[in-house]
Order: structure tokens, then sequence, then C-alpha cells
């Protein structure tokens, strides 16, 4: 019952506007392809915020094994990132494509 | 005891060799090597709008890497909590411009965004997959495994460094 008042809200609003369908699914689209490259944003942070601490607790240990963790670490960063280049890629198609 | 032992970790700096560079290098070598065949794919798929954008995809993705590697490497010589921060400010950094190198073009008349989208994450995982075969990550080797020790198993590798030179 809910859901049926809120989309004659929508409706509504949208006849007010002098929106018609078309437009209002485009900017639903829009503002979810926004959402979703920020979302898919936050946890490769989370995920690069981790593995950065990780290598600078392990260089601290043992200092001599600096150049491996870096090399891991980089390797880690770049498969993170591929997350939110993913998510990127997502919110282009569905805002631009 | 070194007087390193009194310094924090994070005042401590790097001023070896950097192995990110050195794995970034064949990275890019890698990708130009893989990049015509990748550009043919799209171009029979997209047409030539198609090989285009997985140039333009390609060249970002490479940039990208250098763009990483070499901040890591420049930030790890001053400390690494510089090397820490430079490298978190830095994805958003990434992040940006590769956004902006996409959106300067989606609607210029030779880009696909579908190519272009694909291209991105293929090339991007593609590359990181294929380069983590050759990457040796031990004591005696930081960065790339040695020439000729690529042939052998990851476990004769180590018994090979093990031993005594």
């Amino acid at each position: 019952m809910e859901a049926l008042a809120t989309i004659a809200r929508i409706a509504a609003e949208a006849g007010d506007a002098g929106l018609d369908a078309a437009a209002l699914k485009a900017n639903s689209a829009a503002a979810s392809a926004g959402q979703a490259y920020g979302l898919a944003a936050i946890g490769p942070g989370i995920g690069i915020g981790i593995i950065f601490g990780k290598a600078i607790e392990s260089m601290a240990r043992q200092p001599e094994a600096a150049g491996m963790v870096r090399t891991t670490m980089f390797l880690g960063v770049a498969f993170t990132e591929a997350l939110a280049l993913i998510g990127f890629v997502v919110f282009i198609l569905l805002k631009y494509a | 005891m070194s007087s390193d032992a009194t310094i924090s970790v994070l005042a401590r700096r790097d001023t070896g060799p950097s192995p990110e560079a050195e794995v970034t290098r064949d990275l890019v070598r890698r990708g130009l090597l893989v990049a015509p065949a990748l550009i043919a794919a799209s171009w029979l798929l997209w047409g030539s709008a198609g090989a285009w954008s997985s140039t333009y995809g390609i060249a970002i993705v490479l940039c990208n890497f250098m763009l990483a590697a070499g901040i890591v490497a420049v930030a790890a010589r001053v400390s690494y909590a510089f090397m820490m921060a430079a490298s978190l400010f830095g994805y958003l950094l990434r992040l940006a411009l590769v956004a902006v190198a996409v959106m300067v073009v989606r609607d210029a008349e030779w880009v696909d965004l579908l190519a272009l989208g694909i291209t991105l994450i293929v090339t991007h995982l593609g590359l990181l997959f294929w380069e983590m075969r050759y990457v040796s990550a031990t004591l005696a080797f930081p960065g790339l495994r040695p020439k000729s020790l690529r042939s052998t198993t990851s476990d004769e590798v180590t018994q090979a460094e093990s031993m005594p030179a």
C-alpha cells in the first residue's frame, strides 16, 4: 500500500514538473549511476588503506623485507583499484551509453 | 644497534631500488605487446570507433600504472609516512584523472563508451594477472623473478634463493 502511495506521489510530482516517464527514468538512472560510483569507490578506499597500513607494519617489523612488501603492496593496491575502475565503468555506461 | 632503531618507522625512508617501478616497466612492456591484439579485437567487434576507444583505454591504463608506481617510488624516498599519504591521495587523484580522461572524450565521434569501458577493465585486470606470473616477491628478488629462473616453479626459485652464492 505504501509502495503504491509512493509511486502515486512520484507520478504526481512528475506531472506537476511537466516530466514524462522517460525523463523521470533518465533522472533516476543518473542518480543511481552516481550513487553506484560513489559506493564503488568506498570499498577500494578502505581496502587500500588496510593494505598500506599492513605494509607499513610489515616494513617496521622486517625492514630487510621492505622491497618484497612494496611489490606485494603495489600489486594488491592495483587489484583493489580494479574494483573502483569497474564501478566507474558501470557509472559511465549507465549514464552515457 | 643502528641509529635507525631509534627513529619511528614512519619517518624512515627507502633509498634502495624501487621494485614497483621495475614491475610497472615490465607491465607496460607487456601492455604494449598485447595492445595490437586488443585493438584488433575491438575493431572487429565495434569497428573503427571501437579500435580508437580501445587504444585510448590502453593508454589510460598504462599511464595509470606508471603514475601509481611513480608516486610510490618518489614518496618512499621521502618517508614511509609520506608514501602512505601520497598513495592514498594518489588513489583519489588517479581515479579523478581517469574520470576526467573519459569525460573529456565521451561525446567524441571516435569514442565507443562500451568498448572503452570494457578495455579499461580487461586491460587493467588482464595485465595484473599476467604480471603476477613473473613477480618473485622474495627477499633475494623483491621485484621481478630473474629470467634464468622464470621457467622453474616457485618452490625451485625459493630453493635457489636460499642457496649460498
